[in-house]
This record gives C-alpha cells, structure tokens and sequence, in this order.
C-alpha cells in the first residue's frame, strides 16, 4: 500500500481515493492482482509498467468500465466500486483514454461543454421549456467551456470540428473536457503519447499546472521516464498486473526488480 | 402424450431449421460484429430458388413421385445460387463500409434486404403471387412411435440439418479454415498479422451462411409447401425468430445457434399448441425480452469485453 | 408574465397562427387531393423528425416506428369511436371547428401518443441498456408482434345494441383485425396536423439545442466516452426513445382519423418503418430540418412519379445503399438548414458548426 505520508508520527494524511486489493481476471488470465493504491489530496502519482501490464484496466476498474472481481475503490470513503461510469464520474473522476476518444463529430466547444453535463441543475423539461434555469445553466456551462479552452489554448478554435484539430490539440482537448467535469481525482492515461520533446515539455508544466490550479489529485500512465520521473511524487511499477515496486522517483529508477522487468525508456 | 411427443417432434424439426438460418447470423455477428438484415432474405431466396429449379426439372404439383435426386438437385442448386448472392451482397454492399461506423452498415442491409424482397416481386422474377412448392420427398410415413407419425419429409428435413450442422462443426473445430475463421472473429486486426486474409474470411463466412440458410429455406419449403410471395412478412418473422435464436444461444457462439435454434423451435410449437396458435410469433419475443433482461450474452456465449 | 411563460407562448401562437393559415387559406386554395398531401406530408414530417432525435440524435438503431404508429392510431381510434358512443351515444362524427368530438379528438391523440411512449418505455428499457444493436431486432420484433396481435382482433362492433352489452375487454379488442378499423370519424384536418407539427419540430429543436441534445449527440459519437464524462447513456438513450415513440403515437392517431385512410395492420408495418427510415437517412441522421425537407420530397415524389410506383421500393432500396457507400451523412448531416457552415463557402476556411 503506497501514502503519502508513512504513519510514522501517529498521523496518516487520509486519502482521497484508496483503492484496495483490486483484482480482476479475464478468463484463465489474470489481469490486475492485488493491486492497492492510496491517493491523497493534491497527490500527483505515476504508474508505469511495460505494455499489458494491466496499467489501463486498473484505469477501467477505477472508472467503473469493468466490474472487479475482488477489492474496493473509495473516494472519501464513498464505495465506488460496483456503480455504473456515470456515476462515478459524477462522484468526481474524469479520465482521458490511451486512444484518444473525443466526440469527433462535435466542436471542441461542446466537446467540452458535454462533460460539464455532469452538472446541470435543469431538468429535460426545463429544456424543453426554455426556463430560466435552463438559461443559467447554459450560459454558466458556457462560460466554462470557454475559460477552460482559453486556459489550454483553444478557445480560437472552439467552433472546430473535434476531429479536424492537429493530434497534440486533440490529446490537450480531451484533459480540457475532462476539466471541465470539474473532478476531485484526474487519471490520465498516457497524455505524453506521440508527443515530441517540446511538446511533452509543455505537458509536464501543464500536469502541474492542473494539480495546482484545480486543487486535484492526479494519477498518470505513462511510458516516458523522463515525464514520470520529473513529476510524480510517487510511482508505482506494475508488471503482470502486480505491483513490483513503489516509492518516490528516485527509489524505483535504481530498484533492480523494475530495471529487469522494464527497460524503459529513458529519455 | 401423443400431443406432447408430436410437438416436440415438430418443435425440433422447426428447431434445426432455425438453427441452421441463426448460423448465418450468428458467424456474420461473430466476425463482423453486425447484424445482417438481408440473410432472411437470403433464406426467402433458397425456398424460391427450389422452387425455380424444380420446375425447371419439370417437377409437378404434389401427387407425382419426384424422384430423390431432383430434391437434392434441387437443394444443391439453390445452395449455389444463394452462396453466390451472400458472396455477391458482401463484397457490393459491405465491403465498402468495413470501416464505417455501425449504424451505415446497418441502414445498408436493411436496403439489401428491401432490394432482394421487391426484386423477387417483379413479374419475370418470382412474382406477386403465392405458390406452392411441388413436393420433394415423397408424402410417405415411415414409421408411427407412440402414436406420432414420423413422416418422411420431417425425417429428411431434420436429417439434412444435422448433417449441415456437424459438417460446419467439423469445419469450424477441426480444420485449418476453421480456425482461420475464429482467429478472425476474435481479433481481426491480429489474424491479418498472421498471415490470414480477412477479406477471405469474410467472404467465406458470407457463402457459407448463406448456403446454410438457402439449406434451411429449401428444407422449410419442403415442410410446408404453401410459398408467399417474396415480400411477404412471413419471411422476415421466421428470420426475426432465428436471429433470436442467435441470441438465445449466444451471439457469435455456433453451438449455440444451434441450441438456440432447438430451443425458440420447441417454444414455439408448444405455445401454438397449448396456447393460443395465433400468438407464436409473440412467444418467441417474449423470450427475447426475457433474454435480454437476465442473460444478454446468451446461454453459451461468454462475456467478451470491449478494449476501452 | 415570466419570460419563460412569455416565450413559450408566443410560440404557441405562432404554431397555432401558421397552422390557421394551412388550413384556412392553403388548403381551400389548392384544393382536396392537394390538401391531403399537405396532411400526408405534415403526418410523415413528425414521423421522420421524431426518428431522428432516436436515430439520429442517439445513433440507435430503431426499426419499428411503424409500430408506435400503430399503437397510436388504435388506442386514439378506440377512444374517438367508442369513447364518442359512450359519450354521446353515437360513433359519429361531431361537426365543427371545436366541438366537443374534435376535443374527444385530440385528447384521443395525446393518449394515444402517451400509451406509445409506455409501451416504447417497456420495450426500450432491455434492449438499450445493452451497448450494440439489439435495439434494432426488437423494435422489427415489436414492429411485426403489434402487427400480427393486431390481425388477431375481432371485428369493429357497428350495432347499437351490441354496443350497449359489450364489455371493457370485448370492446378494446374489437378493432377489426385483419381488415382494418373502419369506422373512424374524419377528424383530422391540416390545422390539427400542424399543429402537432410545431409541437414536434420544437421539442426537436429545443432538444437538439441544449445540452441533453450535446449529450445525445455524444452519446451517437462514443457511447463509452460519454459514459466515462458522467453521462447516464442508458437513461438519455430510453428519453430519446420514448420521446421518439410518443410523436409516432400522436402520427398514428392522426393517420387514423384521415380522410381516405383506414387503419389497418398492414400498412403499418415494415414497409412504413423502412419509409420513416429511408427519409431519416435521406435528409441526414440528426438534422431536423433534413428529416423535414427529406419527409416533403419523399411524400411529394411517389405521387408525382406515379408511374415508377411498382419499382419504387426497388429505386429506394438502391438509393439507400448507394447513399451509404457514397455520401453516408445524407443531404445535411447533423447540419440545420440555417447553418452557414453547410453553405459551400469560400474554399480554404475550414469552418464547422
């Protein structure tokens, strides 16, 4: 189990989504094996592993896309496991996907505006009929999109068609739309990919940005050491779906069980 | 109890007859993920299809000794003539939209399947009118078990369809094609990378279905010889009922098409026999619905999770 | 007055206003073979937009539209005729403009358009809580079921007497069978017509315009990534659905009530279900005013081209599968007609709605 802070004076800072024991096997082959995770307010933690690892489903159990077959997901103590994505997303954690899965049809703006559905106050009804609280919830989603796009950079574009954006946009716009949710816990899944180095600078500024600016906690996938390990203040190294290792940085670059399994990339 | 076993016999002659129609269903969906609205039409085309070959080879209404061999000729041709249509129909109409989102491949067999049933209307094709089929097994019983008639036809009927079945189950379990086709229905993009051409696959998955289903039409024909018009809605509800036979049994899952297929046969007959007749069509549905709500994947079928 | 109450009202008028003008002034103008199609057209708009918020809006897959038509028209049809003789003690038709029979009338379709939304409900709730096609297998099922339990009916009860002794249950399901329900008293007029018209096409566009319809849309795009941004994809797909179902409800009651038309199983099955279809498709899966404009030339065209009517389904059917290899999104795509962006603009500016 991974914390922030070691219990070592008597005081365990809680954690805002403590994930225990969670295991899931498709058929004969297991997929995530005890796999327990404490994230804490503010945290900003990385999980790595080589390819199949089970890195993305853990991502799948936390967002409700699969149902585990063992352990427990809680944020804030609320039992997330067992409800349905929505929900749980409700509940207050939004994920972008290792391919990007935008509404391609629709504009970025209301790429963005979708996720602050979440959030309406009005009924369909109240749609239907045009009131007044329909009237505020519009402009405010609106509102929101646009602060938001502006903030990353896309508001110029905000009319654009999702699928017509350059691939370093669309991976932005899809943490904007998942900003836009206004979570507690961000997870995301390979944001660097097929990011050049300037780029991949830019989103580690970013990354922090986010954390700092929206009071979140984040968990990330990544295949870019040099991105994990500028950043994160803790990470943990799946392989096989077990967690081999654990710790700060600096600790699993030099942890030979990690080195032997995972030859990473080292940029 | 002559009642009971007489239902039974029949619910599992209509059985295999919709199990053999579920199989196209069942591979297209298993492979391609999409249902194919033509193949009850493919089936409506091997009923119509004997019926222009017996004809052809001069075979009479019913009464005349047809001889055996005109209802195999008759069964062999129509195979060929709807595994050419399903070969045809896919590389046309569904090949192009491979990779289009699912809801166009779909509108596009609801239109193949509008195309073949008005085409079949035209006065120089089948016609606007009813027919009936001459017969193709002679009206003979050739036994009485407890008190049920084991006829002649329903003997051939269900004869044939199990051989079909367990020539696609040998085909399927235990030869090299057989398991190029579940490589592709499993992961296309990865069977391609072993060497396996998908396009092959597919069209082979197509012919076969679609013999199977002419099979099943000329088999139907002979049962019951009183042919609607090809526009008829009879066609497509006895299509409907094997696709839900397919996803009784679990769609994607051949054995269970075939379990399926036994299974909305026996339901069937038994509701039209100890309920009301009228309703048959309703039993079938229901059991969908029920289906639906307990057990969507299907009796056999195990849970395949879409990659997020 | 509120600002909410003061909008929807002038609506209201406007839709009233242009519904008078139809039928007041349009239709005694061109006369009565005219004015039917303007009724046939008006009766086919509200089918092909309120498939299209399924359809199109959602991206699911509904084949059975007929289907709702029909519950529609039936359940309107048993209020109308034997409603009207409980009332009034005859099954005729009440003369004037807002006699108490035109209010029987569309009190009739709005029941029967909300029985279409119940039984929409029931048969929405299995199939769309599945990610995937089953939705389309059982609206064809539901579609050919309603059809073929309607054919199993009794015929429509004429006589005064048997009238009187009949019971609840005799009389639901005395509606004609096989041969049709006759006997319905002709309410329907274009002012009625479009006037439940402007009630569709508004609660399309309102609904299309707001941030369910982005939801809906989203849903169409990538059900599981809206799923994943906290869109309850099961819920919005079973309103849109039974939203869908309760305009072809109110379509089917005014379809039964038509001069010229009897209700009867046949013409409500598959074949209207794939018309509906084919305009939804034609005029762009999510557009409203495609589903208009597509609902108006895909009227108009079988009555002008008379003499290709045997080859018509034949001509449809081709269009169909050549439109989807050639230009999958129809005449307008998810674009209104108002949009600019669908305007071939300048070239080189690539911008979109």
């Amino acid at each position: 189990m991974v914390a922030a802070a070691p219990g070592k004076n008597g005081v365990v800072m809680s954690a805002l989504l403590s994930i225990e024991h969670l295991s899931i096997a498709f058929g004969g082959l297991t997929a995530v094996d005890d796999f327990s995770l404490a994230l804490p307010t503010g945290g900003l933690f990385g999980l790595i592993g080589p390819n199949g690892a089970g890195k993305t489903t853990i991502f799948n159990l936390l967002t409700g896309m699969y149902q585990p077959d063992h352990g427990t997901v809680r944020l804030n103590d609320r039992l997330l496991t067992g409800l349905r994505p929505s929900r749980i997303a409700a509940a207050g954690v939004a994920r972008t996907f290792q391919n990007i899965r935008l509404f391609p049809q629709l504009s970025v703006q209301d790429n963005v505006r979708v996720a602050a559905h979440v959030h309406t106050t009005h009924g369909m009804a109240s749609a239907l009929l045009r009131t007044a609280n329909y009237a505020r919830d519009e402009a405010a989603q609106q509102a929101l999109a646009l602060r938001l796009l502006a903030l990353f950079g896309l508001d110029d574009r905000a009319l654009t068609r999702a699928r017509h954006l350059p691939y370093g946009d669309q991976r932005r716009l899809e943490i904007v739309r998942a900003l836009a949710m206004e979570p507690t816990v961000l997870l995301l899944d390979e944001p660097a990919a097929g990011m050049n180095l300037q780029e991949k600078k830019c989103l580690r500024e970013l990354i922090r940005r986010i954390r700092d600016e929206f009071a979140l906690s984040i968990l990330l996938i990544e295949h870019d050491m040099g991105l994990v390990m500028d950043i994160c203040e803790q990470v943990v190294v799946l392989d096989y779906g077990k967690i081999i290792a654990a710790g700060p940085p600096a600790q699993i670059q030099n942890d030979p069980r990690v080195i032997e399994a995972y030859l990473g990339e080292v940029q | 109890m002559t009642k009971l076993l007489q239902t039974l016999m029949d619910g599992v002659s209509v059985g295999s007859l919709y199990a053999l129609i579920a199989l196209g269903y069942t591979m297209v969906y298993g492979i391609l993920q999409f249902i194919n609205f033509a193949h009850s039409d493919i089936f409506m085309l091997g009923a119509w299809g004997a019926f222009v070959i017996a004809q052809c080879l001069g075979l009479t209404l019913p009464g005349a000794h047809a001889p055996l061999w005109a209802a195999f000729a008759a069964l062999g041709g129509a195979m060929a003539l709807c595994g050419t249509m399903g070969f045809v129909i896919e590389r046309a109409a569904y090949r192009p939209l491979r990779h289009a989102p699912r809801l166009n491949v779909l509108i596009t067999a609801i239109g193949v399947s509008l195309l073949l049933e008005n085409i079949g209307q035209l006065s120089f094709v089948f016609g606007t009118q009813p027919q009936r089929m001459p017969a193709l097994f002679p009206d003979t019983t050739l036994c009485t078990v407890l008190g049920v008639q084991l006829r002649l036809v329903d003997c051939m009927v269900m004869g044939i369809a199990v051989t079909l079945m367990l020539g696609l189950q040998w085909l399927i379990f235990h030869t090299r094609v057989g398991r190029a086709m579940r490589a592709v229905s499993f992961c296309p993009h990865i069977a391609a990378l072993m060497g396996i051409s998908v396009d092959r696959i597919v069209s082979l998955t197509f012919v076969i279905g679609s013999m199977l289903a002419a099979a099943a039409g000329v088999l139907y024909a002979a049962k019951y010889p009183g042919l609607n018009q090809s526009a008829h809605p009879t066609w497509i509800l006895l299509g409907l009922k094997a696709f839900v036979a397919a996803v009784v049994g679990g769609i994607g899952n051949v054995r269970g098409a075939m379990l399926g297929g036994l299974l909305i046969g026996v339901v069937e007959l038994f509701g039209a026999a100890y309920l009301s007749p009228h309703l048959r069509d309703l039993y079938v549905f229901s059991l969908l619905i029920v289906m639906l709500l307990w057990r969507p994947q299907g009796l056999l079928a195990q849970h395949r999770l879409e990659k997020v | 007055m509120s600002q909410t109450v003061k909008k929807n009202l002038r609506v209201l008028l406007l839709s009233v206003g242009l519904a008078a003008v139809l039928h007041g002034v349009i239709v005694p103008m061109v006369g009565p073979f005219a004015g039917k199609l303007l009724t046939d057209i008006g009766m086919n708009i509200i089918l092909a937009v309120s498939l299209t918020m399924v359809n199109g809006f959602t991206g699911q897959f509904s084949i059975g539209h007929a289907g709702f038509m029909a519950v529609g028209g039936y359940v309107a049809g048993l209020i109308t005729y034997y409603g009207a003789f409980f009332l009034w003690g005859s099954t005729q038709l009440v003369p004037g403009f807002f006699s108490p029979g035109v209010g029987l009338f569309v009190v009739a379709c709005l029941v029967g358009g909300l029985v279409a939304a119940a039984l929409g409900y029931l048969v929405g709730l299995p199939s769309l809580r599945l990610r995937g096609d089953y939705l389309a297998i059982v609206t064809l099922g539901f579609g050919e079921i309603i059809r073929v339990v309607l054919q199993q009916t009794n015929d429509v009860i004429f006589s005064v007497d048997e009238l009187r002794r009949a019971s609840f249950a005799t009389l639901v399901t005395s509606v004609g069978g096989a041969l049709g329900f006759t006997g319905l008293p002709f309410y329907t007029t274009a002012f009625w017509v479009y006037v439940f018209v402007a009630l569709t096409v508004v609660v399309a566009y309102r609904l299309k315009f707001s941030s369910y319809g982005r939801a809906f849309l989203a849903i169409r795009d990538d059900e599981l990534a809206a799923e994943a941004m906290g869109i309850n994809t099961t819920q919005l797909k079973i309103r849109a659905f039974v939203l869908a179902a309760f305009f072809a409800g109110i379509a089917g009651a005014l379809f039964a009530h038509e001069i010229g038309t009897t209700l009867n199983p046949r013409e409500l099955g598959f074949q209207k279900s794939f018309d509906i279809i084919i305009m939804v498709v034609l005029g762009g899966m999510g557009s409203i005013s495609g589903a208009v404009l597509a609902a108006i030339v895909l009227t108009l065209l079988p009555e002008w081209l008379r003499f290709f009517a045997e080859y018509r389904l034949i001509v449809y059917a081709l269009v169909l599968i050549l439109m989807m290899i050639l230009r999958p999104q129809g005449l307008l795509g998810l674009h209104e007609l108002w949009e600019q962006s669908w305007w071939p603009r300048r070239r080189g500016k690539m911008v979109s709605s």
